[in-house]
């Protein structure tokens, strides 16, 4: 056999079971006993509830309960002496209405569609007190976040860009966009007792909400049990424990049965986070031969009255170009919506798009080439922390995409280039996001049969993290990978951070290799080598003649100092072909080029697919995507997935990832940066400015529909 | 076909609501649940689903995944709910429970359709297909095993609906160019963005000749 290699293209580990039918997700789970929640949405926008009738609701076939603001046992991490309250949202906590469709009643009920029938019977009155949902209207009210991470940044001068000779000066925006996973978000809580919880949820970190559960209900920590093997998507949704999955375990407790609470489509657009709407200004000044004299990045984000929610939008212009002078600005517009949280390229993704738009109006003003403009201003060292960076490959990246999409067919001149009624164009964009790595434990078992089984409380909400991590353990071990199994979800496993912020292949693979590497030298020391040793030795045999039934260890592997010296950061370049129809406005992207210097890639396959995956996320978030609420009654007015457009098949041409595949010498022992987030940051850029080449029309407020072009 | 306007469920809805109350003032039980400080109550001893099984239940015989059922059934409940909650084939996936989605692909009599937009029980004496039903014991359909190799998925939450779409867009004839292909799955929305690799899959096997 030849050993797997890192990088090697494996099937998914758990393809098998996605295929068939046979992975289970959260809502999945046999329970005896099963009750279903469905909850009741409030229909104002702000004020509060002054009384309920459930009368209907309760008489209803099949009802067990009706929970409403009213009647809602306590919650010990709601109240105002619990040790570590509840953050956010406390439902049914009181009669206050912060948004439309805040969950004012939950209906459990024998079966689903009696849980349905009956929650329609609900109904409450209200005292309306004014609300404000309009971004523009409230854009003047916009405060410095509260969490004291956002001060205003000055390197050198503040807004130099406005004195220098060549100025772009422009305001862009990103309407609110949401994450809409094909999983609808769901919880089963199941009580065992008084003190004890089994809970079969959406989540990114079962460790984190375990930790959430423990603390709302009062419960010691290992008394809370967080299944979550399979997660049909979340792209940050799932990064926290939302009001609803409280109810849910809350309901349960309740009626002393398992409860099944499962949001509609329509719920998800108001309980499970978004991108924010977001009004961001760019100021770039440059000298006549394109050397950045100043860039200015001021950024506007919506967050909720009850609860802020933050992002760095501004955070790439201070690091992503060399630039003597550079200042950002951040507020926040509180308004009665519900509340933001992480989406995909968090912050650097909505950032990119303004500041990787200017530079290419930056380009057109200088009559430059968008690359050469980049390459006049590209930081050797992290211009923001005075650091090296660990390693950083974004001269190839450019070079490789140029070449990959035929970035020399590309007329400098907008609107130049036909193909019969289209008018064709290129745009490029770039990408950045902090490569991180956190702490992990991960526990490792040889059997008697030269089985190898794995542990880590980590997730997988898709990119493939089972396979990632065999393909490390494999590689090390030099075993098969048919051999290995890697178990995640779980809360009873072993230590590991939340799946965000691209580090789960950094982090976990870090301690996959560790554990793999101790478990070899291991059995090495057994066999009387060094534990260094290279020699192939047969493990099964090892164990048996030291009379071992199986050999199990678990190790912690953490970052080291070392890696504090440098800036680590993940990079990408997209490149994108489209054609505009110059009559009707419609866009159609033809070819797009991802080029990434993620550092070593262990699974190509699967990374290749997460690159790909982003660049859809990034065509959605540019074409097509945009949350749409009526400020008159604050409510979302396309909250489903016919009038909300994700992108679909035939909105998506052949997209190719290409890397850089080169390890970061510094950041963790396998040498990766993460790939989940750059995947998506910088692409909307590229698109937007593909379609100004193709059209001459430069659009600033995505998702650019064909009514903006024609 | 039946006509499930909305008036006709409304007005059913009523008779069902008159009939309730008739049963529930006619029992002991009924002083329960028309006390209205009662929080929780065991739905009546299981009584509302044996009422249920008598009088609202409707019969219904459909063969799934070669497997013959005679079942009574809500004449609300979809084809989706009766398969994930009844049947126990969480295969077959629901996203948005309004037909905009795909992940509730099935082949009725080897058609595909989105099972949330169909009552099971107009699916009487009809032979459906889930993602449960396409391999044949161990040996993966060529679809399946096309879609691991080209990595056709992430998530795996959309997968069930794409491959039953893809199964049946062979048999249909639409695998003529990469646009039709694109075209005819775009009713199966895959938000972790497999789209590319879905179609490679299809090529696959459509130029396989299977």
């Amino acid at each position: 056999m030849n050993k797997i290699v890192l990088g090697e293209p494996l099937n998914r580990v758990d393809g098998r079971l996605k295929v068939t039918g046979g992975a289970k997700y959260s809502g999945e789970y046999k329970q005896p006993g099963l009750t279903y929640g469905v909850l009741v949405p409030a229909t104002i926008t702000s004020g509060t509830v002054t009384a309920m009738d459930t009368r209907a609701a309760e008489r209803a076939p099949g009802v067990v309960a009706v929970i409403t603001v009213f009647n809602a046992p306590a919650v010990p991490g709601f109240q105002k002496d619990a040790v570590k309250p509840v953050r956010g949202l406390k439902l049914f906590n009181d009669n206050k209405v912060y948004f439309n469709g805040q969950p004012i009643a939950l209906v459990i009920a024998e079966t689903f569609e009696r849980a349905t029938y009956a929650a329609k019977l609900v109904t409450a009155t209200y005292a309306e007190t004014p609300f404000e949902t309009s971004f523009e209207k409230n854009f003047d009210k916009g405060v410095v976040p509260n969490n004291g991470q956002y001060k205003d940044y000055v390197r050198g001068l503040a807004d130099a860009y406005k004195n220098a000779p060549v100025i772009v000066e422009e305001d862009y925006k990103l309407p609110s966009e949401m994450h809409n996973p094909m999983e609808l978000h769901v919880t089963i809580a199941a009580w065992v007792g008084d003190d004890e919880v089994h809970v079969y949820t959406k989540s990114q970190g079962v460790m984190g909400s375990q930790r959430s559960v423990a603390n709302a209900f009062g419960l010691a920590t290992e008394k809370v049990h967080i299944h979550s093997r399979f997660v049909g998507g979340a792209f940050g949704s799932s990064l926290r424990t939302w009001p609803h999955e409280i109810a849910a375990v809350q309901a349960a407790k309740l009626v002393k049965r398992p409860v099944k609470l499962t949001l509609t489509r329509e719920q998800m657009f108001t309980s499970v986070g978004y991108r924010p709407l977001t009004i961001q200004k760019i100021g770039l000044g440059a000298t006549l031969d394109g050397k950045l004299v100043g860039i200015t990045h001021e950024s506007h984000s919506q967050t909720a009255v009850y609860e802020e929610f933050t992002e760095n939008a501004v955070a790439v212009s201070r690091f992503l170009y060399a630039s003597a002078n550079a200042n950002t600005r951040y507020r926040v517009v509180p308004l009665n919506v519900g509340v933001p949280c992480p989406m995909r390229g968090p912050g650097e993704a909505t950032g990119a798009f303004a500041l990787e738009s200017a530079l290419d109006e930056l380009s057109y003003k200088l009559g430059m080439d968008p690359i050469a403009l980049r390459l006049a201003n590209y930081a050797e060292t992290d211009p923001e922390r005075n650091l090296p960076w660990s390693s950083k490959y974004v001269k190839e990246c450019y070079a490789l995409g140029a070449s990959r999409i035929g970035w020399d067919q590309r007329l400098a001149h907008p609107g130049s280039l036909r193909d019969g009624e289209w008018l064709v164009g290129y745009g490029m964009g770039c990408g950045a996001f902090g490569a991180h790595r956190s702490a992990t434990t991960v526990r490792i078992r040889l059997s008697a049969d030269g089985r190898v089984v794995l542990w880590s409380a980590t997730s997988d909400i898709g990119p493939g993290t089972g396979t990632a991590m065999t393909v490390i353990a494999a590689n090390i071990l030099g075993l098969p990978a048919d051999k290995i199994s890697f178990e995640l979800g779980d809360s009873g496993f072993p230590t590991a951070p939340t799946q965000g912020g691209s580090q789960t292949v950094s982090s976990v693979g870090s301690a996959v290799h560790d554990v793999c590497v101790a478990l070899r030298g291991r059995l090495y020391e057994l066999s009387g080598l060094p534990v260094d040793s290279t020699t192939d030795i047969d493990y099964v045999r090892v164990l048996k003649e030291h009379g071992l039934p199986e050999l199990e260890l678990s190790g912690e592997s953490k970052p080291d100092a070392e890696a504090q010296k440098y800036s680590s950061y993940s990079f990408s370049a997209h490149f994108a072909k489209v054609a505009v129809h110059p009559l009707t406005g419609q866009v159609r992207v033809r070819q797009l080029i991802a080029v990434v210097d993620a550092g070593k890639v262990i699974s190509h396959k699967t990374a290749s697919s997460q690159m790909i995956g982003g660049a859809v996320g990034g065509i959605g978030m540019v074409l097509t995507e945009e949350a749409v609420i009526d400020d008159r009654f604050g409510k979302y007015i396309n909250g489903n997935l016919a009038d909300y457009h994700v992108p679909v098949n035939a909105d998506i041409p052949d997209i190719e990832a290409i890397f850089i595949d080169k390890p970061d010498p510094y950041i963790n022992p396998i040498g990766t940066k993460g790939v989940g987030e750059i995947s998506l940051i910088g692409v909307a850029a590229a698109v937007a400015n593909a379609v100004y080449n193709a059209c001459g029309k430069r659009i600033r407020e995505l998702p650019i529909t064909p009514d903006k072009l024609i | 076909m039946a006509d499930y306007s909305d008036n006709q469920s409304h007005e059913e809805d009523l008779e069902h609501s008159t009939r309730r109350s008739f049963f529930k003032q006619s029992t002991a039980f009924g002083a329960i649940a028309l006390t209205p400080a009662a929080l929780v109550r065991a739905a009546e001893h299981q009584w509302d689903e044996k009422i249920a099984d008598v009088f609202e239940k409707m019969p219904l015989n459909i063969e799934v995944n070669g497997v013959k059922h005679s079942l009574k059934v809500e004449p609300r409940t979809t084809l989706l709910d009766l398969l994930r909650e009844q049947l126990d084939l969480t295969g077959t996936k629901k996203g948005c429970d309004r037909g905009q989605c795909g992940a509730c692909t099935v082949h009725v009599n080897g058609v595909r359709i989105n099972s949330c937009l169909s009552l099971a029980v107009s699916n009487e004496g009809k032979k459906i297909t889930t993602i449960e039903g396409l391999a044949v014991g161990d040996n993966l359909h060529p679809m399946q095993d096309a879609f691991i190799r080209h990595d056709g998925f992430q998530c795996g939450y959309c997968t069930s609906g794409q491959i039953m779409s893809a199964v049946a867009l062979v048999k249909e004839g639409r695998t003529h160019s990469r646009e039709q292909i694109s075209e005819f799955m775009s009713g199966n929305i895959c938000r972790c963005g497999a789209y590319s690799n879905i179609v490679k899959a299809i090529e696959d096997v459509k130029n396989s000749g299977l």
